[in-house]
């Protein structure tokens, strides 16, 4: 029970943070998410890679998403039915809630908040931040993608590398072809089980 | 009395114009944009396409999910405090509770061999995903040799120096404040 509250507490404190931390919308989470739930052993990186995908192609904001399925999987792993209940509900409410109090307290002094030159001088230093350490995040993830056992040579030996990579760099061309993101996604999917079965690759 | 009953309503309609945009925007931020468009502006008629702007601008500079700030904000303009609990509510339950049960099928279902090829495939789509992203990003990055510094310091030290992300976060916020300060200092 104990070890209960105190997992719930962690994963509140550990939302809240990232969402007190993010600024501005779509993967702008992903390098401090990342950051955090591979320190807490929360999740795999593999795991947060399929879970992006979960998160496109289900609708509702990315951080939300991100948020309550890592409370579901992380507390409902040791816990059972209620633990994944629990836990996204307090990952959930943790990311919302600085974005909440935050904007609350700045529709009173819009005008004022509008003008501080001194928001103005921060933010111009946060966009290309971020940007910055999404491609950071992404580098990551390829590692990931390319290297699941580690970055070595011998991955070059493996079908899995040159699938990965035939794949990734097909899938790049339809994404900047504004193909829609399930429709990449799922074909993806449907790659993946077509050439995994077709070439028996190792999983 | 009277009042009140309107005040309800509009926080009622106001949780269910939410939940509909929670419901049916998938990717979330940017996204929502159009579809609050136009149930808040063209169907309600509770705020007009300038209010739009200052939602936009108010949610990129603050911390958090645009989603979750522009449902807070239109909230609060409407009907006030439970205004914006509503709005924000209704925006994050969809998600919270698919999310939920995908919870659920996930684990049952992760260990097959179908869906571990599946997600196999997925990765390097996501991978793809993510490339674009960042390039998108990047070409919206104001053309400006401080901006491109930051970038770099920022992405060197997480990838390279393995400096942890908050600290990287706060450093270039303070560079970008001292930034603005010695450009305004030099343009007097």
């Amino acid at each position: 029970m104990m070890q209960l509250i105190l997992n719930l507490l962690s994963l509140f404190a550990t939302f809240f943070k990232i969402g007190l931390f993010t600024f501005g919308g779509g993967y702008a989470m992903l390098p401090l998410m990342q950051e955090e739930v591979l320190g807490h052993g929360w999740a795999t990186e593999e795991e947060i890679i399929n879970f992006i995908a979960v998160s496109e192609s289900t609708p509702g904001p990315f951080a939300i998403n991100m948020a309550t399925y890592i409370g579901a999987e992380t507390i409902g792993n040791e816990f059972g039915v209620w633990g994944n209940v629990l836990g996204s509900f307090f990952a959930t409410l943790g990311v919302v809630l600085p974005s909440f109090i935050i904007i609350l307290i700045v529709a009173r002094f819009y005008e004022r908040f509008k003008n501080s030159k001194t928001v103005q001088g921060a933010m111009s230093g946060l966009k290309p931040a971020v940007i910055g350490l999404i491609a950071a995040a992404v580098l990551s993830v390829g590692q990931t993608v390319f290297f699941p056992q580690g970055v070595g040579l011998n991955v070059f030996s493996t079908l899995s590398f040159y699938i990965s990579a035939a794949l990734c760099l097909i899938m790049a061309v339809l994404a900047f072809k504004k193909v829609h993101p399930i429709i990449i996604i799922c074909s993806s999917a449907a790659a993946g089980i077509a050439l995994g079965y077709g070439l028996n690759l190792p999983v | 009395m009277e009042e009140k009953n309107s005040r309800l309503k509009r926080i009622l309609t106001l949780f269910i114009t939410f939940f509909k945009i929670g419901a049916f925007t998938f990717g979330g931020g940017y996204a929502m944009i159009p579809l609050i468009q136009r149930e808040v502006v063209e169907n309600k008629k509770w705020i007009t396409d300038d209010d739009i702007l200052e939602v936009i601008a108010i949610a990129e500079s603050t911390p958090g999910p645009i989603a979750i700030n522009s449902a807070t904000f239109i909230g609060y303009k409407v009907a006030g405090f439970w205004g914006s609990f509503f709005a924000t509510l209704g925006v994050v339950l969809p998600s919270f509770v698919i999310i939920l049960a995908i919870s659920f099928v996930l684990r049952e279902f992760q260990h097959l061999k179908a869906v571990k090829y599946a997600f196999f495939g997925i990765r390097a789509g996501v991978l793809a995903l993510l490339l674009k992203s960042v390039w998108t990003m990047y070409k919206k990055c104001p053309k400006k040799v401080f901006a491109y510094a930051l970038l770099g310091l920022a992405f060197v030290s997480v990838a390279v120096l393995d400096l942890p992300v908050l600290l990287v976060i706060i450093c270039c916020a303070v560079a970008g404040l001292i930034n603005s300060i010695i450009v305004r200092r030099r343009a007097k």
